[in-house]
C-alpha cells in the first residue's frame, strides 16, 4: 500500500516507537498527527481528540515523560521516541497513585479532560521537583474541563505531589 | 491530516541550509504549535516541510567567553525557563518564557519559531528587543547578525532571506549585565491566550538615577516597538514616582495601537500607560533602586 497525497507523491515514512512500554515499528503517512497515529492505528483511544489545534489539552500524552499535546506533533516525529498515553499508567489493573487521587478527591465528571490532566500530574509527580499551589494550577493550564470547575483537579493534583513526597 | 506534500528531517544545521537553498519555498517548522494549527485551519495547504527538530545543535543555550548569551533557535520555552543560566543571568526572559501558551505548547514551542512566526503579540520578542538582542541568521553561503528591531518587517512579516534560517539570539554582555527587568503580559485569561498587550522593561540603575533604560512593547504596532523617546529622557534622571509617570505617558507616544476584538484602541493605550508605569516600578526594584514612592 503507497499512500499518496494530492500531487501524486508518495508521502510514507517508517516509524520505530514505544507506547506503553512495548516496542511498535510501521509505515506511516507523513501528514499524520501522533493524535491519529495513537488512536487509529495503535487504538489508544484514551487519547482524546477535543479541539484539534492545541488549545484543550485532551490529546495530551506524555513524549519521553514531557507533557505534549499529540494533535499538534507530527506522527514523524515521534521516530525514537517513549510515548506514555493513560493505557499505560494503571499497571496490573491496579491504578497509578495519581489516578487513586483523583478518584479519591471526585475530580472527575464526564472524563474527556481526565486522560490528560492524570499524564500531567505523573509528568509533575515523576519530576521529583515541589511545587506551589500557584505552580500546581500553572502546571494544569493547558487542560480544559467544562465540567469539575478545576477546584477538585487540583487538590487531587497537590494530593498526588503531596503523597509522593511522603513515600519517595 | 495535515495537508503537507514533503517533509524532510535533517540532522545536522549544514544538511538543512542545503535542502533550504535546493528549494526556498520550504516551509520551516519548528515546535509546530504554530504551522501545524496553520495547516489545520487549511492555511499553507500543500506545503513542504523543512523541520528542524533533529537538529541537536541549534537547541543549546550558553554563555560564551565574551559574556555573550547565545540561545539555539530551537530552544523551547520549558528550557528557557528551566535554564538556570537564563534565570540567573536574564530572568526577565524567563518570566516571559512561562507567560507564554501552556505547559503543553512551551514544552515545545521554541523561541526561535517564536520570533519568525512574526507575531506582534510574541511574549519573547518584546523581551528579547528590550534586552537588545541579536538574531543569528544563516544561509548555506552567507552569515548576518542584526538586532531585533531590523528583523520584523510587518505583522506576520519577518526579513528573512530565501533560503535564511534563524540559527540563535544573542544578548551581548552589555544588554543584561546589571539590570532589573520586568515583562508583563496582558490577557484575558491567565494561560493558552494571546497578549492583549506585553509591556518589557530593562534598566540599569545607580544611585537612584537610570543608567540606561528600555522599553519596548508587544501589540502595540504592527511590530514589536521600543520607546526610544521615554529610554532618552530617563538617562541620569533621578527615579522618583514622577519620573515614572512621566516615562510611562512617554511610552504611548511611539505606539500605533488599533482596535481588534481583543481590544480597542483606546483601552490598548491606557494600557500602555498603566503597564508601563508597574513595570517600570518593578524592573527598578529589581535593578537595585529604591522603590518609587
Amino acid at each position: 500500500m503507497l499512500t499518496r497525497n494530492s500531487a501524486g507523491v508518495a508521502v510514507m515514512k517508517k516509524l520505530a516507537l514505544t507506547v506503553n512500554g512495548r516496542p511498535y515499528a510501521f509505515d506511516i503517512d507523513i501528514r499524520e498527527s501522533l493524535l491519529d497515529v495513537l488512536r487509529d492505528r495503535l487504538q489508544f483511544t484514551g487519547v482524546k481528540q477535543g479541539c484539534s489545534v492545541g488549545e484543550c489539552g485532551a490529546c495530551t500524552v506524555l513524549i519521553d515523560g514531557v507533557p505534549v499535546n499529540s494533535c499538534i506533533y507530527l506522527a514523524a516525529w515521534a521516530h525514537g521516541k517513549s510515548i506514555t498515553t493513560i493505557e499505560g499508567i494503571a499497571q496490573e489493573g491496579q491504578l497509578s497513585p495519581v489516578q487513586e487521587a483523583f478518584v479519591e478527591e471526585g475530580a472527575i465528571q464526564c472524563g474527556f479532560c481526565t486522560p490528560g490532566l492524570v499524564l500531567s500530574t505523573t509528568a509533575m509527580v515523576e519530576s521529583g521537583r515541589t511545587y506551589t499551589h500557584d505552580e500546581v494550577r500553572r502546571e494544569l493550564s493547558g487542560h480544559l474541563c467544562r465540567c469539575t470547575g478545576y477546584q477538585k483537579i487540583v487538590e487531587a493534583a497537590e494530593r498526588a505531589l503531596r503523597e509522593a513526597e511522603a513515600e519517595p | 491530516m495535515f495537508d503537507i506534500c514533503e517533509l524532510f528531517e535533517p540532522e545536522t544545521l549544514l544538511e538543512a541550509k542545503r535542502i533550504l537553498r535546493h528549494d526556498p519555498s520550504l516551509k520551516v517548522i519548528a515546535g509546530g504549535t504554530d504551522v501545524l494549527i496553520r495547516l489545520q485551519h487549511g492555511d499553507l495547504a500543500g506545503s513542504g516541510l523543512l523541520s528542524l527538530k533533529n537538529i541537536a545543535e541549534l537547541e543549546a543555550i550558553r554563555l560564551l567567553r565574551d559574556g555573550t548569551l547565545e540561545i539555539g533557535a530551537m530552544a523551547p520555552f520549558t528550557k528557557i525557563f528551566r535554564s538556570e543560566l537564563l534565570q540567573k543571568k536574564v530572568p526577565v526572559l524567563c518570566e516571559a518564557a512561562v507567560s507564554m501558551g501552556g505547559p503543553q505548547v512551551r514544552n515545545v514551542a521554541t523561541i526561535g519559531g517564536n520570533i519568525c512566526n512574526g507575531a506582534v503579540s510574541a511574549d519573547s520578542a518584546s523581551t528579547l528587543f528590550a534586552l537588545d538582542a541579536l538574531l543569528r541568521l544563516e544561509t548555506l553561503e552567507d552569515e548576518r547578525i542584526i538586532p531585533m528591531g531590523e528583523f520584523y518587517a510587518g505583522p506576520g512579516k519577518v526579513n528573512l532571506r530565501p533560503g535564511e534560517l534563524l540559527v540563535s539570539i544573542l544578548i551581548p554582555r552589555e544588554g543584561y549585565e546589571g539590570t532589573g527587568g520586568h515583562y508583563i503580559k496582558y490577557a484575558m485569561r491567565k494561560a493558552m491566550d494571546i497578549a492583549t498587550l506585553g509591556v518589557a522593561v530593562v534598566c540599569r540603575v545607580r544611585e537612584n538615577r537610570f543608567e540606561d533604560l528600555r522599553i519596548a512593547l508587544g501589540v502595540a504596532a504592527p511590530v514589536p516597538i521600543r520607546c526610544f523617546e521615554a529610554e532618552a529622557h530617563a538617562k541620569g534622571r533621578e527615579i522618583t514616582l514622577e519620573t515614572i509617570q512621566e516615562l510611562a505617558a512617554m511610552a504611548v507616544k511611539p505606539s500605533r495601537a488599533r482596535t481588534s476584538w481583543r481590544a480597542s484602541k483606546d483601552y490598548r493605550e491606557h494600557l500602555i500607560e498603566v503597564l508601563a508605569q508597574r513595570a517600570l516600578a518593578e524592573a527598578v526594584k529589581r535593578a537595585g533602586g529604591c522603590r518609587a514612592h
